[in-house]
C-alpha cells in the first residue's frame, strides 16, 4: 500500500505522483482515487476503519443467523422473479393450458398463473420451488438461531432489543410464509384461508366485522388474494428488511458474543477479521446455502398445487396440513375441546378463541423471556461471554420445555398423518396430545434441569480430579485404578469461567425495631423465582481455586 | 433507576475474571492462561500444500463456470410442461421434470462451487491468526450523559413546552385525533356483517341439485351408505358469486334405515330416511367429506371434528362446538327432493352474534 499521507488540498490528487515502477501500482492508485472520490462525498473511511478488519469470533453455531440472512435474500430474489409472472386476481377463468388434467376447469387467475409458472415458464417451477424451500429454511433457521441465542444467554444486556428485533422477524416471517403459500389459491391453501376466517369469527364482538373487512364481504369474496399479495410482497418484507438491517447494525455495534476460553474476556473479542476471512467465509456461505436450496428444489417437489386443484369452498383434500411453521397453531386448534358458551343471544367460541390466545402467548413468552430473567437476576451489567447451557439450568430447562410444547403441538397438528402412517386411532393420539400439552413440558423441564445439574457435577469432578484417561493401572498391592489426567490450564479456565449467582433473600420479616416489614407480592415472587434459579437445588457450586490447589497438591492424587 | 432495586447488587457474583487478578498470588489454577500461541497449518509452511490448495480453489471456481454453461444449455435443450416425454426417471425420485432437474442441479452446483471455493480459500490460504479487539462500554460517560440532559433541558426550556400548557394540550389533542382519519378510511374494506352470516341460498321449494350431475334428485337416487353432495337449484358454477354462495349452501345427503335415526326431530326433517346436513364444519368451516357408513359418522378432514348424522349432527369428537345444522327437506309434486326453508341455524363456525 502506498502511503497517501499529506492532507493537501482536495483535488491535488491528479498531480500527486508516487514514483513507483512495479506493475499493479497504477491500478491500486486508481482504486485509491475512486475510494477518495466516494469518501469525499459519503465519508466512508470512518466506517471502513472500524469495520474492514472487524473481528468476529468463530463458532459453528454463529452460522445459524447467517442462514436466516441468506435464505431471506434468496426469497427476495426469487420472489421478485415470481411477481413478473404471477397474477394476484380471484377473477375466474377456464383453464386451457399445458396441464391437461385440469383442462376446462374453472379457476382463479391466481391459480392459473401459478400453473403457468410451473408448466410454461422455463425455470419457473424451479424458482417457485426455491422460493418455497427457502421460506421453509428461513423460518426453521430463525427458530434454531433463536434457540442458540437463548440457550447461550446471548440475549442478556446489551442485546435485549436485538432479541426483540429477531423475535419480530420470526413472527413476521411465519405470517408472510402463510400468506405466500395462500396466494396460489389452490384447494389446500384456500382451506387455510377458510380456517383463518373461522379463527377471526371466533373473536368476541369484533370477529364478524374484521372478517367482513378483511375478505371484503362474505368468504371467500374477490379481495383476499390481491390484499394478501400486497401485504406479502410489499408491506411485511418492507418491515422485515428494516428490522433485518437494524438487527445487523446492532450485531456490528455490540460486537459478537464469544464463548469463554483462554484469552477471552468480557472486555475483548477474539477472532478473525472481516476482510478477508469472513468476507470469504460468510460470502461463500451465501453461495453454499443458495446452492443447496437450488439442488433440493431440483429434486424435491414442494407445494405441487396442480395436484390439489383450484380452491372451492365446498371441496377439500385429506391430509390438509399447513407448512411446518404453522403446524403448532394447527395442533392447538386440533386438540382443543369444542367449548362454546351460548348466552344472551351471543356465542363465545372458546374452542377456537382459546387456541388463538395461546398461540399469541406461546410467541409472547419468547419475546418476554430476557426481561423476565433480567428482573430475576437484577443483573445490570453487560454480558459478552456466552453461557454453556448447563450452567444456566433453569433457563435451559425452560427453553427445552418450550421446545417440547412446540413439538407436541406439531405432532398434534399432524395427528391425522400419525394416525394413518402408524395405524393408530386418531382419538387416542388427540387425547395423548391433550394430556401431553400439560404434562410434556413439565417432564421436559425436570429432565433437562437434572441433566444440567448432572453435567455441572461432572464438570466439577473433571476440574478437581482430572479427565478419565481410560488407562487402567495396577497398583503393587493388586488394586486396579483408572489413571486420571489433570486438565490443561486452558480447559481448567474454560470450564470454571462462568459466574454463579446467589439467590436473592428476602429481608427479615420484622426489622430491627420489631416492626413488621411490608414485602410486596412482586418482591416475594421475585425472591422465590431467584431461589429456584440459583438456590441449592439449581446449581452445583463450582470448585474454587483453593479446593483445586488442596486436592492437586500431593495427597489427593489418584 | 438502579437505586430502587436495593436488594439486587450485593447478590451479584464477582465481576468476571476476578480470579485472574489478585487471587493469582496463590497460584490460581483457573486463571486465564491467555491466548494460546498460533499453530501454523500445513499450507502456511509448505509451499507445495499451498499451491495444491490454490489449485483446489480454482477447480471449484472452474466447476462453477462449467455448471453455469450447463444451466444455459439445459434452458435451451429441455422443454417445460408436465408431459411424460419431458420427464426423466431418477431413482429413487421417480419421474421428475428434465428441465427442472437439470436447471436446479446446474444452478445449485454453480452456486455451491463458488461457496466451496471461497470457504476453502479462507480456510487454507488466508491467515487464520486470531486477533484481539477491545470492547468499549456502550453506556456514555457521565459527562456526556450530563451534557445530553443539559441540552435537552435547554431545548425544552426554549420551546416553552412545559410552560405553555395551552399549546401542549392542543398539540397532543391534534396529534391524537389525526390518525382517526386513517382509521375511518378503512371502513370501506368490506360491508358490515349485519345478518349476512345467518342465512344461506336455501329457501322453501328450492330443489336439491346433485353437485356432480347437476340434476335434481329423487329420494330413490340416494342409497343407503352413500354420501351425496348437493347445491340449491339455480346455483351454477359459472355464477359471479358461486364461491360465496356455495361456501354456505353446500349440503350433503345421506340415507339411513329410519330405525337407525336416534333423533326424532332429525328424522322428521328428513324424507324417508334421507337426511340433509350442512357440509360446512361448525368448527372453522372446512367442508366435511369423510363418511363412515356403518356408524353414520362424518369426519372433517381438517381438524377431525366428528359428527353423528344419525343423532341430529351431534359432535361426538374433536374441536367443533355445536352440531351440524340440518336442512328440512321433503319431495315436491314431481317427486324431487326440495328444501322446506333455509337452515334454522347459521351454518359454519360459531361467531359472537350467533344465538
Amino acid at each position: 500500500m502506498t502511503t497517501h499521507a499529506e492532507p493537501t488540498a482536495v483535488g491535488d490528487h491528479d498531480d500527486h505522483q508516487v514514483g513507483h515502477s512495479e506493475a499493479g501500482v497504477d491500478q491500486a492508485h486508481l482504486g485509491e482515487k475512486a475510494a477518495d472520490w466516494v469518501d469525499g462525498r459519503l465519508g466512508i473511511y470512518g466506517l471502513a476503519k472500524a469495520n474492514l478488519r472487524k473481528i468476529f469470533p468463530d463458532h459453528w453455531s454463529f452460522m445459524l443467523g447467517e442462514i436466516c440472512l441468506y435464505s431471506f435474500i434468496i426469497i427476495i430474489l426469487t420472489g421478485v422473479y415470481l411477481t413478473l409472472f404471477f397474477t394476484p386476481s380471484m377473477g375466474e377463468v377456464v383453464y386451457h393450458g399445458s396441464y391437461t388434467p385440469l383442462n376446462g376447469i374453472r379457476m382463479s387467475e391466481a391459480y392459473k398463473s401459478t400453473l403457468d409458472i410451473s408448466f410454461d415458464v422455463r425455470g419457473g417451477l424451479l424458482i417457485r420451488q426455491i422460493h418455497h424451500w427457502a421460506a421453509i429454511v428461513f423460518v426453521a433457521a430463525m427458530l434454531v438461531h433463536m434457540m442458540r441465542v437463548f440457550f447461550t444467554g446471548a440475549f442478556r444486556k446489551p442485546r435485549e432489543i436485538n432479541w426483540l428485533f429477531g423475535f419480530l422477524l420470526l413472527f413476521l416471517g411465519m405470517f408472510d410464509g402463510f400468506m405466500g403459500y395462500s396466494l396460489p389459491d389452490d384447494l389446500l391453501s384456500g382451506t387455510g384461508i377458510r380456517f383463518m376466517e373461522g379463527a377471526i369469527l371466533s373473536m368476541p364482538i369484533v370477529g364478524t366485522y374484521i372478517a367482513m373487512f378483511l375478505y371484503g364481504g362474505q368468504f371467500p369474496g374477490n379481495d383476499i388474494i390481491p390484499r394478501f399479495y400486497t401485504i406479502h410482497v410489499l408491506l411485511i418484507p418492507g418491515i422485515m428488511l428494516g428490522l433485518l438491517v437494524a438487527h445487523l447494525i446492532l450485531v456490528f455495534y455490540h460486537k459478537h458474543t464469544q464463548f469463554a476460553g483462554p484469552g477471552r474476556t468480557e472486555k475483548n473479542v477474539i477472532g478473525m477479521p472481516l476482510m478477508p476471512v469472513y468476507m470469504a467465509k460468510a460470502g461463500g456461505f451465501f453461495f453454499l446455502v443458495f446452492g443447496v436450496i437450488a439442488m433440493v428444489s431440483a429434486i424435491a417437489s414442494v407445494n405441487p398445487i396442480w395436484a390439489y386443484g383450484p380452491y372451492r369452498p365446498d371441496q377439500v383434500s385429506t391430509d390438509a396440513q399447513p407448512d411446518w411453521y404453522m403446524g403448532f397453531s394447527e395442533g392447538l386448534i386440533r386438540i382443543m375441546p369444542g367449548w362454546e358458551i351460548r348466552a344472551f343471544g351471543h356465542t363465545l367460541v372458546l374452542g377456537v378463541f382459546i387456541p388463538l390466545m395461546i398461540f399469541g402467548l406461546v410467541m409472547i413468552v419468547i419475546a418476554a423471556y430476557p426481561f423476565l430473567e433480567g428482573w430475576i437476576t437484577g443483573d445490570k451489567r453487560e454480558h459478552h461471554i456466552l453461557d454453556r447451557p448447563r450452567n444456566a439450568p433453569m433457563r435451559t430447562a425452560f427453553g427445552v420445555a418450550w421446545i417440547a410444547e412446540y413439538g407436541i403441538l406439531l405432532v398434534a397438528g399432524g395427528n391425522d398423518l400419525f394416525a394413518t402412517h402408524f395405524n393408530l386411532s386418531i382419538n387416542t393420539i388427540t387425547w395423548a396430545c391433550r394430556i401431553l400439552f400439560f404434562v410434556g413440558p413439565v417432564i421436559a423441564f425436570t429432565i433437562t434441569k437434572r441433566w444440567c445439574i448432572g453435567l455441572q457435577r461432572r464438570d466439577r469432578d473433571k476440574v478437581l480430579h482430572g479427565r478419565e484417561t481410560g488407562t487402567i493401572k495396577r497398583l503393587p498391592h493388586g488394586e486396579f485404578i483408572e489413571v486420571h489426567e489433570q486438565l490443561s490450564p486452558e480447559a481448567l479456565h474454560t470450564i470454571t469461567a462462568h459466574e454463579q449467582f446467589q439467590p436473592m433473600e428476602l429481608p427479615a420479616e420484622v426489622d430491627e425495631n420489631g416492626v413488621k416489614r411490608k414485602v410486596s407480592l412482586l418482591t416475594k415472587t421475585r425472591a422465590r423465582l431467584s431461589q429456584s434459579y440459583f438456590g441449592e437445588a439449581a446449581q452445583i457450586p463450582k470448585p474454587t481455586p483453593e479446593e483445586h490447589a488442596e486436592i492437586t497438591s500431593g495427597h489427593g492424587h489418584h | 433507576m438502579t437505586s430502587q432495586d436495593n436488594m439486587s447488587e450485593e447478590h451479584l457474583p464477582e465481576a468476571h475474571g476476578a480470579h485472574g487478578g489478585e487471587l493469582a498470588v496463590h497460584g490460581d489454577a483457573f486463571a486465564d492462561p491467555g491466548l494460546p500461541p498460533h499453530e501454523h497449518r500445513r499450507t502456511d509452511i509448505d509451499e507445495h500444500a499451498a499451491a495444491r490448495a490454490e489449485r483446489q480453489v480454482a477447480m471449484w471456481f472452474l466447476l462453477s463456470m462449467v455448471a453455469t454453461i450447463g444451466f444455459i444449455a439445459s434452458y435451451v435443450l429441455f422443454k417445460p410442461g408436465p408431459e411424460l416425454k419431458n420427464t426423466v426417471y431418477i431413482f429413487p425420485l421417480g419421474h421428475i421434470s428434465k428441465l427442472n432437474f437439470s436447471l436446479g442441479m446446474t444452478l445449485g452446483i454453480s452456486l455451491f462451487a463458488i461457496g466451496a471455493g471461497a470457504v476453502h480459500w479462507a480456510r487454507t490460504l488466508m491467515s487464520d491468526e486470531e486477533h484481539i479487539a477491545e470492547r468499549h462500554p456502550i453506556e456514555a460517560s457521565p459527562e456526556v450523559r450530563e451534557q445530553v440532559f443539559a441540552d435537552f433541558r435547554q431545548g425544552a426550556k426554549e420551546s416553552g413546552f412545559g410552560r405553555r400548557k395551552l399549546i401542549r394540550n392542543t398539540m397532543i389533542g391534534a396529534m391524537a385525533m389525526v390518525p382517526l382519519s386513517a382509521v375511518v378510511l378503512f371502513r370501506d374494506l368490506g360491508p358490515l356483517p349485519e345478518k349476512k352470516l345467518d342465512s344461506t341460498e336455501w329457501a322453501k321449494g328450492k330443489r336439491l341439485v346433485n353437485m356432480n350431475t347437476n340434476e335434481p334428485m329423487k329420494a330413490s337416487d340416494i342409497t343407503v351408505g352413500s354420501l351425496t353432495f348437493a347445491k340449491p337449484e339455480g346455483v351454477e358454477e359459472s355464477d359471479e358469486d358461486f364461491q360465496e354462495v356455495i361456501a354456505k349452501a353446500a349440503v350433503m345427503l345421506v340415507r339411513m334405515q329410519p330405525a337407525d335415526i336416534k333423533d326424532q326431530t332429525s328424522a322428521e326433517w328428513g324424507y324417508e330416511g334421507v337426511l340433509c346436513y350442512s357440509k360446512i364444519c361448525t368448527h372453522v368451516g372446512c367442508p366435511i367429506s369423510l363418511y363412515e357408513q356403518q356408524t353414520h359418522h362424518v369426519l372433517c378432514p381438517c381438524h377431525q371434528s366428528t359428527f353423528d348424522l344419525s343423532d341430529g349432527g351431534r359432535v361426538i369428537f374433536g374441536p367443533a362446538g355445536h352440531p351440524l345444522p340440518q336442512l328440512q327437506i321433503s319431495v315436491n309434486g314431481d317427486g324431487y327432493l326440495e328444501a322446506l326453508g333455509d337452515f334454522s341455524k347459521p351454518v359454519g363456525p360459531g361467531f359472537w352474534e350467533r344465538s
